[in-house]
């Protein structure tokens, strides 16, 4: 039985990556097997990101934005299961790598930093031992090669007094300087792709301001890829080329910042974007939520998965799940009303 | 609104005891540090500022879930610093952050919000009980279906609505609402802030909202004050507050707000202060933003700048607002 599916899946044509990206993602399908049942995490879901370029992830909390980047990385959680698709990172064929394949291209060739970096640092070990680990493991640089360039890459992300920093522990830093110490970590090796998962939710505001002007920095220093994961639509507006909106384990729409931002097309899109109150307003005019409750991924509906949430559904909304229609060479979104001229055809099709 | 105060609050200080880094050393963080505001009957005032500056704790004193270690808190004009709380339990309320931590997972909703009828014993028959349960949340956007129900089976909002329907099963006058928001969904955000708003429309209600984010302050609110460090640093209306701030740190906090307009955010002028907040155990001598500070020179080092009104209902602390203009 298992032979024949090996066999099935060696005849599958697989799409390869196109030339120019770095990341190509090709209708991913990830799903985590608990006791309550299939939680279908991803959903179909395609996505790229070219060298050099930044590309915001935003969406609701379990959309899926660290599901994707994760299985990007080998770092699905258990029980979670990759059940389909095709992914391409930097000429490596994802779906067929190891484990041991995946250690060599972390750190080297992607890195990712964390919401919280406290959980992601080892309280015991002080910031020296640590970046220099990174170091040793991936280059063959010596004990004291591997010191000189940790002390590089503090100066780097701007920290100050570099030399007692290098001797001390984690909790006697400042969540910024965690965050910057993170970033040197993930820098270590200078990769071509750094995910940054939510890397200022747990900042204050200036201080997020300070870290998300070094990543800019940073970007054009070492010419990287970033993939940033963020639900503050404020931070993706200043920093991103590219930006894909997630919705219940589904890329719905995607576009470069100034299309999503100023063409919305996916109601989801339009919804967010509305609710959120504008700081440099100065009328008070109320809120326009988006109803409704985020979708049950154990069962997600049948149809759109914003059918049961959308104030402009229609009865084959219900029913069918909408194709991406393209509205530019870089704009594409998953809605029934940008394709009312395929579902009138189906409908008759039907009847 | 009215212009009538419903809550003065006057030099207020909390001081905590912690251990210091030495063994058997004690020290003390001064969480709260002489701060004096007002807020009016049916007022919303904003309370926004670093985490750690002191923003829960006011909230908290100003309660008296903490005793005040200096200063006065007036309420409805009595003087309730020292007063037994007893019957300002049911005027004055709280909201709190984490929807998931705050509600007994044990209880049904209905239990939930049932709890505070009961011990202020404001039902007089079981029928009467369900019936203000019902009513209370209905007031919150949910429905009689959802008092059998138990926290688990909702949803982060849902459950801040169901927190917020505990918090008025009292009738409360005055509602401290500490970081109401925070853990919900962006999407889910504006559904809670227009319920607050409604519900202040609809029963009258005093705010004081505490939040690290300043669009949302600044949308709900009618005044804001802004914390550093357990001072409060500046105060005005909000619209004077966002676009005509004079401290040094609101313009560093109003600039460093990403704004969801890609034009307007890149061409945005960035205030980005260098440095983190200091330790409130050791804070900085004369004014505490000083380590911060681009103007910052030997006076602020030297003494504490004081709390000047500059024009009408504008506040500000801070020895060199010339320089910032
Ligand atoms: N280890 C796991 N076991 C079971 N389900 C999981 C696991 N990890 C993720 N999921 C589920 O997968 C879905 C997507 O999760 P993911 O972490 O990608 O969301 P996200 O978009 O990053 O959300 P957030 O904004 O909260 O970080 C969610 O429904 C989540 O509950
Ligand atoms: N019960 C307590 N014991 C000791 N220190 C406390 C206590 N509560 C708060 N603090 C300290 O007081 C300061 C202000 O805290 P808090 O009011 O919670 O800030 P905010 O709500 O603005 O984030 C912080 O330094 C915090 O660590
Ligand atoms: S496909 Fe239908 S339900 Fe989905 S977003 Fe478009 S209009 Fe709304
Ligand atoms: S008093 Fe001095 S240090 Fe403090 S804010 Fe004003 S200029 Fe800056
Ligand atoms: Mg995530
Ligand atoms: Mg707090």
């Amino acid at each position: 039985m298992k032979k024949k599916q090996n066999k099935e899946t060696e005849a599958r044509e697989i799409i390869s990556a196109k030339p120019d990206r770095l990341v190509d993602i090709y209708h991913e399908r990830l799903s985590f097997f608990t006791p309550a049942g299939e939680v279908k995490a991803l959903n179909d879901v395609s996505l790229s990101v070219k060298p050099g370029e930044i590309l915001g992830i935003v969406g609701e909390s379990g959309s899926g934005k660290s599901v994707t980047a994760y299985s990007l990385m080998g770092l699905t959680a258990y029980p979670g299961k990759l059940l389909g698709g095709d992914l391409w990172f930097n000429g490596h064929y994802v779906n067929d790598m190891t484990e041991r394949d995946f250690c060599k291209m972390r750190g080297n060739e992607v890195s990712i930093i964390f919401q919280d970096p406290m959980t992601s640092l080892n309280p015991v070990y002080t910031i020296g031992n640590q970046i220099e680990e990174v170091i040793r493991l991936h280059t063959d640089k010596n004990r004291k090669q591997a010191k000189a360039r940790a002390l590089e890459l503090l100066e780097l992300v701007g920290i100050n007094e570099p030399e007692k920093r290098l001797k001390q522990y984690p909790h006697e830093l400042s969540g910024g300087m965690r965050q910057r110490v993170m970033i040197a970590i993930g820098l270590a090796c200078e990769p071509k792709l750094l995910i940054a998962d939510e890397p200022t939710t747990a900042l204050d505001v200036t201080i997020q301001a300070q870290i998300l002007e070094l990543m800019m920095d940073l970007k054009k220093k070492l010419d990287m890829a970033i993939i940033l994961i963020t639900h503050d639509l404020g931070v993706v507006a200043g920093t991103c080329d590219r930006i894909a909106v997630m919705y219940a384990g589904q890329i719905v729409e995607s576009g470069t910042t100034e299309e999503i931002f100023y063409h919305p097309s996916h109601e989801y899109t339009k919804g967010l974007i509305a609710s959120i109150p504008k700081l440099h307003e100065e009328e008070h005019t109320r809120l326009v939520p988006i109803e409704g409750t985020p979708v049950d991924l154990l069962n997600p509906p049948k149809g759109c998965p914003f059918a049961p949430r959308c104030v402009n559904c229609m009865k084959v909304c219900l029913d069918r799940q909408p194709a991406f229609t393209e509205i530019s060479d870089t704009h594409i979104s998953k809605c029934w009303l940008l394709d009312k001229a395929k579902w009138e055809a189906e409908r008759k099709a039907e009847n | 609104m009215e212009d009538k105060k419903l809550l003065e609050v006057e030099h207020l200080k909390q001081y905590f005891r912690v251990s210091g880094g030495k063994l058997f050393e004690r020290r003390v963080v001064k969480a709260v540090d002489d701060v004096s505001f007002f807020i009016n009957k049916g007022e919303t005032l904003g309370l926004v500022g670093e985490s750690g500056c002191g923003k829960t704790t006011t909230g908290r004193t100003i309660l008296r879930l903490y005793e005040p270690t200096e200063g006065k808190i007036i309420y409805d004009g009595v003087d309730i610093t020292h007063a037994d709380m007893k019957p300002y339990r049911k005027k004055m309320q709280i909201v709190f952050q984490d929807p998931y931590a705050s509600l007994d997972p044990r209880m049904t909703v209905g239990d939930i919000v049932g709890e505070a009828i009961d011990i202020h014993h404001l039902a007089a028959s079981k029928e009467e009980r369900r019936a203000r349960i019902i009513e209370l949340l209905s007031l919150v956007g949910l429905n009689s279906e959802h008092a059998n129900r138990y926290p688990h089976e909702f949803s982060g909002g849902q459950r801040q609505r169901v927190g917020i329907a505990r918090a008025l099963a009292v009738n409360p006058e005055f509602i401290v609402c500490d970081e109401p928001i925070s853990a919900l969904d962006v999407s889910i955000q504006a559904q809670v802030v227009n319920m607050f708003e409604d519900l202040q429309d609809q029963l009258g209600l005093t705010y004081l909202f505490i939040a690290h984010n300043l669009s949302v302050v600044k949308h709900i609110s009618n005044r804001i004050g802004v914390m550093y460090l357990g001072k409060l640093v500046e105060l005005a209306e909000a619209n004077e507050l966002t676009f005509h701030s004079v401290h040094p740190y609101t313009r560093s906090l109003v600039s460093a707000i990403p704004i969801a307009d890609p034009i307007k955010n890149r061409a945005a002028k960035r205030f980005v202060l260098q440095g983190d907040v200091p330790s409130p155990v050791n804070p900085p001598s004369g004014c505490r933003f000083r380590t911060r500070c681009p103007y910052a020179d030997k006076c602020c080092e030297e003494c504490e700048p004081e709390w000047k009104e500059v024009s009408p209902g504008h506040f500000v602390a801070c020895h060199h607002i010339d320089k910032v203009q």
